[in-house]
């Protein structure tokens, strides 16, 4: 029975430095078992570990001093979460538990370091520039190791990749979207004018949308280029962070935040807007948390949070959407992702703009909001139970007998992308935004 | 714990990938959803994939005398899953399929992990429901809410799930399997041995098979809330409503304590003043009869004083239902220990039983709201304590007593709906003295003499 944590929280710790201040959270949890209702990985495993209130359970042992935090079978429960929160929607007493699931990741790397895999991975994400010369090269070498397919919007693995990616994954029927040979941020100017403006808006592009899906990164500027609002891209921004945040890696995250704070505050904008749920949550809840005891970045964490929107709300909430009038004759579903629904509260707006659109129609699949199974890097480690719980998505999205499945996370996009194509009717999947952007184009002709 | 050998000849029955035997896996199945009883790790969890591997196992593990705790989805409430003697826990939730749907016959064949909500959703298409419908009915399972003959808001019209299975297979202590039952109405062969397993919390069989009755899903249906100054006409208003000949669906009523939590929890604009109030709905297969009824209890509620609230849309059905629906998570808010318990009384008693819980709450200074289903009598006083503190759960367990005492002497019983399991076995003899203790365990002994299917539920164990 090892003892792993004081029984005490220390003064000016977040859960993110000790797992005992989570105590209270976990301590709210009745075992009713609700969180079976919705959890992907249970409805796919079937096995109680996967399923939220063991994991808190779990982390109660840890606590107590009842399990080592470093046992193996701990360190393996933790990592089959896709930290989709969708147990937090159906639990009765409001347990957050994205923040135990966060705390007790955090707490096993401060245990056990990060794997040197991981590592490898996260220390490129600490220097930008490093970070885009291997993305770029992967842009330039994937023609070697990927099939284009679909008008070269979609690649996928060729052999012998394919076979030694099996186990992961990378099968030849992977569909992955292409890396693009120049980034959005290097497509696209600091800052974007547009006559008379008088509201200014940052774009946080993050990862996704700057290295897979320049182009709906250009449709987000577009559309509020189109609503008179001045856009700033600030090159310095680097990525939010969430990525690194559900492996525990507390440095690193804490890093990210300052330095995007410090990019963003330099434009001098009034808000500051995102096209990935992720990356929007990561600014409206994450930043506050992880920089809670920090005295000079606490407050500018909270002041953006308070100002960061997810582009749909900023253009139905903050500003008056002018109504697009280019026609799109497409059956559209919408799928709700997770940190979008889940963690930003945004599921109305995106439907509003596609309901504004002239032409389209707007087909809800059965349970929107349940996950499409890739979690960020889950569907990489945990291939068999992602795929079980996109299967089932691929198959809501076939029954509407949409053409196109509207999402607002690029995360989501790849997984969509992969299986619609696996298990679907390989429909088309896009960005919410890319259609309204779209739509104002066709009025132009 | 088991020694290896075991654990192998395990795994060559049910296959590696079913048989779990790390910490983490064994602590997940350690409890179910019941506050303030022990905990027990188990030496195995087993998950089955079929009748044939259940039958092996049992066989395999009566050989050895291992105890075998048979577990849907562990969503109880009375620790009735908890493997207090270790052993093999078996896991239904991989025998999971919808075997059959038979619109002509009314029937669904199920395994026993099937989550009620999805039998539901499978049999909505053909304009049908099983309507059991326990506050788990998205969570727990077929198999599971037979053992326990769950209950649930719509008791009171549509009965319990005792009604609404017409066939099993079980598998018995000595490895045996018997089906009975089935497709008919009509079916006096035998003893009815459904009743024997229906509600026996797995102490005397395993259910590994299910015949559930369906029935029309109604079409109509009107929703109303009255609130009421005083327990008096609030009861007045429930005797009312069944003296008018109205049945409704649902029946349920929250008495002030909860009120008052729910509005602090949700801020929905509920009368924070009034003693009781009642979630009436109404429903049927004609429009007409749906009217007659909801004008029928309209008048009611006005006769005695109550404060009417009427839904005309689905969106102010969900609104009038919101308070309902938060009674025990605004409750449980409220400390870290949720003591939920479901002592029933005749329907006629109902306002003496919640002024009785009121007055137990007071009296050993307590936390205490009661909720629960007013139609049928069977309430949920609901108590809130600190786990922590040692002298409030010493009140919280006196006061659990009294509660049970009271609502004997009112005609009633221990438990409506969540069962006994090992939360309630002590007071069982309270309510049917030493001859039914007696019955209880010549029925345990004769099918399970070795007191090897969830030992230390319902019947106690005999000291060696």
């Amino acid at each position: 029975m090892a003892t792993t944590t004081t029984a005490e929280p220390r003064p000016n710790r977040t859960y993110h430095d000790e797992l005992a201040v989570i105590r209270e959270e976990l301590d709210k949890c009745m075992k009713c078992g609700n969180c079976m209702a919705v959890c992907p990985v249970y409805g796919a495993e079937k096995v109680e570990s996967a399923v939220t209130r063991s994991k808190i359970a779990v982390a109660q042992a840890v606590l107590d001093g009842d399990l080592a935090l470093d046992d193996p079978e701990v360190y393996e429960m933790a990592f089959n979460c896709l930290v989709c929160k969708s147990c937090m929607t159906n639990c009765p007493t409001k347990v957050n538990f994205g923040r135990i699931m966060l705390a007790l990741r955090a707490a096993l790397v401060r245990k056990n370091g990060l794997p040197w895999l991981k590592k490898m991975i996260f220390s490129t994400l600490k220097h930008p520039k490093f970070f885009d010369a291997s993305m770029r090269l992967g842009a330039s070498l994937q023609s070697l190791v990927f099939r284009s397919e679909q008008g070269g919007r979609a690649i996928s693995p060729r052999s012998p990749f394919a076979l030694a990616g099996g186990g992961i994954g990378f099968d030849a029927d992977r569909k992955l979207p292409t890396l693009q040979s120049k980034t959005l941020r290097e497509q696209v100017p600091e800052v974007v004018r547009s006559a008379g403006a008088t509201v200014k808006v940052a774009f946080f592009t993050g990862d996704s949308l700057n290295y897979f899906y320049p182009d709906a990164g250009r449709d987000l500027i577009e559309v509020l280029t189109a609503n008179n609002i001045e856009v700033h891209i600030p090159k310095g921004q680097n990525c939010c962070g969430v990525p690194v945040l559900v492996h525990g890696d507390v440095d690193t995250v804490r890093a990210l935040a300052r330095n995007n704070i410090d990019v963003f505050e330099a434009t001098g904008c009034d808000y500051l807007v995102t096209g990935c749920g992720s990356c929007g949550g990561a600014w409206q809840h994450d930043y506050v948390e992880l920089l809670a005891s920090d005295p000079v970045y606490g407050p500018k964490a909270e002041y953006w949070a308070g100002r960061t929107y997810d582009i749909s709300t900023f253009l139905t909430r903050i500003i008056s959407l002018r109504p697009p009038t280019g026609r799109i004759d497409k059956v559209v579903t919408y799928h709700d992702s997770c940190h979008l629904k889940k963690s930003m509260g945004v599921a109305t707006e995106p439907r509003e703009i596609l309901h504004s659109i002239p032409g389209l129609t707007l087909k809800e699949m059965s349970a929107p909001d349940a996950c499409c199974g890739s979690g960020g890097s889950y569907v990489l480690t945990h291939f068999q139970t992602a795929s079980t719980i996109g299967r089932k998505k691929a198959e809501d999205i076939d029954r509407t007998g949409a053409d196109t499945v509207s999402v607002g996370c690029p995360a989501c996009m790849m997984q969509l992308l992969d299986n619609v194509h696996r298990f679907g009717a390989r429909q088309e999947v896009t960005h919410y935004i890319s259609l309204l952007a779209e739509s104002y184009r066709r009025e132009r002709g | 714990m088991l020694d290896k050998a075991i654990i192998a000849e395990l795994e060559a029955v049910a296959g590696k990938t079913n048989v779990l035997t790390g910490t983490v896996d064994r602590l997940t199945y350690s409890y179910d959803a019941t506050a303030d009883v022990p905990r027990q790790m188990p030496d195995v969890v087993v998950l089955p994939t079929d009748t044939a591997m259940v039958q092996a196992i049992v066989r395999f593990a009566r050989e050895r005398r291992i105890p075998i705790y048979p577990r849907g989805a562990g969503t109880n409430l009375s620790g009735g899953t908890v493997p207090l003697k270790q052993g093999i826990v078996l896991s239904f939730q991989k025998m999971n399929a919808i075997l059959d749907i038979d619109p002509a016959n009314l029937t669904a064949v199920v395994q026993p992990g099937v989550v009620i909500g999805a039998l539901n959703a499978a049999v909505a298409p053909h304009g049908l429901i099983y309507p059991p419908d326990p506050g788990t009915v998205a969570t727990a399972t077929m198999g599971g809410s037979a053992a326990e003959n769950s209950g649930g808001l719509r008791g009171l019209k549509y009965g319990v799930t005792k009604n609404y299975i017409m066939g099993m297979e079980v598998v018995l202590a000595n490895g045996e399997k018997v089906r009975f039952g089935g497709k008919t109405v009509k079916n006096v062969t035998a003893y009815d041995f459904g009743t024997l397993f229906i509600g026996s919390e797995g102490t005397l069989g395993i259910i590994t098979e299910l015949t559930a009755k369906l029935i029309p899903a109604p079409k109509f249906r009107r929703t109303m809330t009255g609130a009421f100054r005083t327990l008096a006409d609030a009861g007045n208003a429930v005797a009312g409503i069944i003296a008018a000949q109205v049945i409704p669906a649902t029946l349920e009523i929250m008495d002030r304590m909860t009120i008052r939590t729910v509005e602090d929890f949700a801020k929905i604009g509920l009368p924070t003043e009034a003693e009781a109030l009642l979630l009436i709905e109404v429903d049927g297969m004609s429009a007409d009869l749906v009217q007659a009824e909801s004008e029928a209890v309209m008048q009611v509620v006005r006769d005695n004083n109550g404060d009417l609230k009427t839904a005309q849309t689905d969106q102010e059905r969900d609104q009038l239902w919101t308070a309902r629906r938060n009674a025990l998570p605004a409750l449980a808010s409220l400390n870290n220990t949720v003591i939920l318990e479901d002592a029933t009384v005749p329907r006629s008693r109902i306002t003496d039983m919640l002024v009785a819980c009121e007055q137990i709450g007071k009296k050993y200074n307590l936390v205490l709201g009661t909720f629960g289903h007013a139609g049928d009598g069977n309430l949920h006083p609901t108590i809130l304590c600190d786990k922590n503190n040692q002298d409030e759960m010493a009140r919280m367990h006196k006061a659990v007593d009294e509660i049970f005492k009271v609502a004997l002497e009112f005609g009633g019983t221990l438990s409506g709906e969540h069962g006994i399991g090992m939360a309630k076995m002590r007071y069982l003899g309270d309510e049917l003295g030493d001859s039914g203790l007696n019955l209880l365990r010549s029925i345990k002994e004769s099918l399970d003499p070795d007191y090897l299917l969830n030992p230390g539920k319902m019947v106690p164990v005999p000291e060696v």
